[in-house]
């Protein structure tokens, strides 16, 4: 409903005066359609982490909620005073004092890491191949690459507990071409993580990248040719650095996620060493301590705030700044 | 210049068999007459008919599949309000925690997210179940709507709708005979796209579910941590199935409407 106001602006020198009649309401309109996203997310997103951060500075508490209760802003002052009373940091200091959280986040960051430059390594030449391509089968390809996206993300993990099984199909190819002699066990091994890690976020590596690719110039290319740049040269020198922001965006699309995935290396991977995601998980549901799980979660979220930050500036860019 | 190498075609080739075989696998398990994995006992439909006699599971897929409808819906509808507000909301204050509410949820982790939420309902002291699945998976998905709406109308000509205000027309008339038929296909995509991840979803379901409100990735998840089972071989290959016809139905109804794009300004004069 913006076009009627700018029409409105612009015509108050004289053509347009049409949409006069209707601005008071015009102006109601657009604050509403502003307004209810805004306040859904508000109340669902933005909130709700307040509460864990309350609730990560409350004690744990053996009654249902598991935690002491919240602010009551009816007891006034003095309630508010009880209330800063009763912040502890004890939660954060069993983060610290505890070995196995700083485990868990260093475990968490090095797979996160790790299985990034995987992506790229995987995710670049196939983005690369496929804007090479002719045009239809772009499209094909394009589809090709969007449609496990689409199929369920718990499934796809899944279909690897088939393959990865000890007698499973990959290990009786393996036996078959005589490239292992015993089957190698799989599942519960990092190696699993990546797999699974890799096999799911493949598309989003492989999508941002695809775009700028897309979009690059290619009479760029043609010129480095025509000045005699060999093939290798223009790539690295033209190709690669104009590709950089959809390496960004895609890199950051599945470094943040991974980092606090918990499917993942709750189904492929070994029970020893557990990633965030997990240990947030075991905290939540099998400790039942409430305060530690969100604890667990700010430091977390403190930990992504960066990526987070960066990421949004790229989306943000991408999507409102090429038109 | 586009002259796909021999190093291209290997690494489509490769990366599309990543991507495509191990569903194929499950698809193929999933006939498999014997229970064993790895051991082939000939083709057989034995694990669907024992789908039917799954009360639970059946219960599952019904809760799934009317929770999947009710936050694409709600999604949908908060979505697309998000997206005009972004694009056609001008520069409001607060434009930048806007936005970066909006997109936030998009790389969140999903532990955050659901552990946040459950402590919210718990706060306000709602009893969990199936509504407050609904309501955290339509704050998950909808600002993948956003996303999709947004860049059909940043794509589309807006000399449309200001040709429309000039002739008089009043704005609400405006968006819903100018505007919306414009970003139809998008809000239908953006719609199945919901659909898809709200039925997907198991991290945020498991901390915002109640009694009574067991969906199937949930059901799925308590089965496989356990090991395979054809069962479950069975139950993906049919969400497969759906998800297939579902991607190819929205690509086609895309592409109609890229199509259809060029009659618009005779449509316009109308």
């Amino acid at each position: 409903m913006g076009p009627c106001f700018r029409k409105d602006d612009e015509g108050r020198g004289g053509v347009t005066t049409t949409t006069h009649h209707s601005s008071k309401p015009a102006a109601f309109g657009r604050r509403l359609v502003i307004a209810i996203p805004y306040l859904w997310l508000a109340v669902f997103f933005l909130v709700p982490f307040l509460i864990v951060l309350k609730i990560s500075l409350s004690q744990t508490a053996i009654a249902q909620p598991p935690y002491t209760p919240l602010l009551d802003l009816s007891g006034g002052l003095a309630a508010l005073k009880d209330f800063l009373a009763a912040l502890s940091f004890d939660n954060y200091a069993l983060l610290i004092s505890d070995p196995i959280y700083l485990l868990s986040y260093l475990r968490s960051l090095s797979i996160a890491i790790v299985s990034t430059a995987l992506l790229l390594i995987i995710g670049f030449p196939l983005a690369y191949g496929m804007v090479r391509a002719s045009r239809a089968a772009q499209a094909i390809l394009f589809m090709l690459v969007v449609l496990p996206f689409w199929t369920s993300f718990l499934i796809r993990i899944y279909a690897w507990k088939n393959i990865l099984e000890r007698e499973g199909p990959l290990n009786q190819i393996l036996v078959v071409l005589g490239i292992v002699s015993e089957p190698p066990v799989w599942l519960s091994t990092d190696s699993a993580i990546y797999i699974g890690i890799v096999y799911t976020y493949l598309p989003f590596m492989v999508l941002p990248i695809y775009a700028t690719l897309e979009k690059l110039d290619q009479t760029l290319l043609e010129a480095a040719a025509d000045l005699g740049c060999p093939r290798w040269k223009t790539f690295w020198l033209v190709t690669l650095p104009l590709a950089l922001p959809g390496v960004l965006a895609g890199s950051l699309l599945c470094f943040i996620p991974i980092v606090g995935e918990f499917v993942i290396p709750d189904l492929l991977g070994g029970s020893e060493n557990l990633m965030i995601g997990q240990t947030l998980w075991v905290e939540f549901f099998g400790n039942r301590d409430w305060p530690a799980a969100s604890a667990v979660a700010v430091v977390l979220l403190f930990l992504l705030t960066a990526p987070i930050v960066i990421y949004q500036h790229v989306q943000a860019r991408e999507l409102e700044g090429g038109r | 210049m586009r002259r796909a190498s021999w190093f291209n075609l290997v690494s489509i080739a490769l990366g599309l068999a990543f991507l495509y075989l191990p569903i194929a696998v499950l698809v193929i398990f999933s006939f498999n007459a014997s229970a064993l994995v790895g051991v082939w006992g000939g083709w057989s439909t034995r694990w669907y008919a024992a789908l039917l006699d799954d009360p639970d599971m059946l219960d599952s897929v019904s809760i799934s599949l009317r929770l999947a409808a009710l936050s694409a819906t709600l999604a949908t509808i908060l979505g697309t309000l998000g997206a005009l507000a972004l694009v056609r909301g001008g520069r409001f204050r607060t434009r930048v925690l806007f936005s970066g509410l909006t997109y936030a949820p998009l790389v969140m982790p999903e532990v955050i997210t659901g552990l946040s939420l459950l402590l919210l309902f718990v706060a306000l002291d709602i009893d969990r179940g199936f509504w407050t699945i609904a309501i955290a998976h339509t704050t998950l998905i909808m600002c993948f709507v956003t996303i999709v709406v947004q860049a059909r109308l940043l794509g589309f000509d807006r000399d449309l709708e200001e040709a429309a205000m000039d002739l008089g027309c009043p704005p609400v008339r405006t968006f819903l005979t100018v505007t919306l038929p414009l970003i139809a296909p998008a809000i239908a995509s953006g719609w199945m796209l919901a659909f898809t991840l709200s039925l997907d979803d198991l991290v945020i379901a498991s901390f915002t579910t109640g009694p009574g409100a067991t969906t199937l990735p949930i059901r799925i998840y308590s089965q496989v941590r356990l090991g395979v089972k054809p069962e479950i071989n069975a139950i993906c290959t049919i969400i497969i199935a759906l998800v297939a016809v579902t991607v190819v139905a929205a690509s086609l109804i895309t592409k109609l409407a890229s199509q259809r794009e060029r009659a618009v300004p005779l449509a316009a004069q109308v």
